[in-house]
């Protein structure tokens, strides 16, 4: 249903998220969450290039992290989403709350910007 | 024209609920990002319906039935015979207090109300119908 990979670049702990995001694998997406931001990431940066769908279940993790991250001054950037999957963040007006990119390029800039 | 599908209530098959779906729309004119939210709604309410009144049983079953009762409305119907769970008379949190509560749930009954036009649930034949309509 997904995979979900893990890479650092430039200091930045890279999830790329590859397949589709529904109640029964959402769990994937909030462990490797949970163990990028527990291994100390001051910078995450999440690959949505291959993310095929999205449910309520898997936008309720990038939700339930939001308060952490600002606690724990974590930079969190999302980039490379689908129309598609877009569309599912801002019809509940989720593209306001979370930082989106289209490119990996305009992602880690944002995710410098915001931890300096 | 209609269309039929009938699953256990696991959420590994909710995959096949999605597939089923975009294939029953295909060659009715729906565009892709309309396709999509259609898709997306029925998924909130099998996978509400599959943990909250079934418990995940795949021995239980649902049915979806699809409806294309013009060129532009579409009726879809969902068949269980769990307790019923009217989102209708579910108040949706604000999302402010979702990510101050960092809690995971209730975004999904906000997705089907916006892309629905219309919800209702009935009882046919001792079973719960939930029937939701879109105009594309």
């Amino acid at each position: 249903m997904v995979h979900i990979k893990r890479l650092q670049e430039d200091g930045a702990d890279i999830i790329a998220i590859v397949g589709e995001i529904d109640a029964s694998s959402s769990i994937e997406l909030d462990l490797a969450i949970a163990k990028s931001v527990g291994e100390g990431f001051k910078k995450i940066i999440v690959d949505c290039q291959a993310l095929e769908y999205i449910s309520s279940a898997g936008l309720g993790v990038f939700m339930s992290y939001i308060e952490e991250l600002k606690d724990k001054g974590i930079s969190f950037v999302l980039f490379g989403m689908k129309e598609r999957v877009l569309n599912t963040f801002s019809i509940l007006g989720l593209a306001d709350l979370l930082n989106i990119r289209e490119t990996k390029q305009e992602a880690k800039k944002l995710a410098d910007e915001l931890s300096v | 024209m209609s269309y039929q599908y009938k699953i256990g209530c696991s959420l590994n098959n909710l995959k096949g609920v999605r597939e089923f779906i975009r294939k029953s729309l295909e060659g009715h004119d729906v565009s892709d990002l309309e396709t999509g939210a259609i898709v997306l709604a029925l998924d909130e309410m099998c996978s509400n319906l599959m943990i909250h009144a079934h418990h995940c049983n795949p021995d239980h079953f649902i049915a979806m039935n699809i409806h294309i009762e013009s060129k532009r409305t579409f009726v879809f119907e969902i068949v269980d015979d769990g307790l019923m769970f009217d989102i209708n008379l579910f108040q949706e949190p604000q999302l402010d207090n979702l990510v101050h509560e960092k809690r995971k749930g209730g975004l999904g009954i906000r997705l089907v109300k916006t892309i629905m036009d219309k919800i209702e649930y009935l009882h046919e034949g001792g079973k719960n119908v939930c029937r939701l309509t879109k105009t594309v």
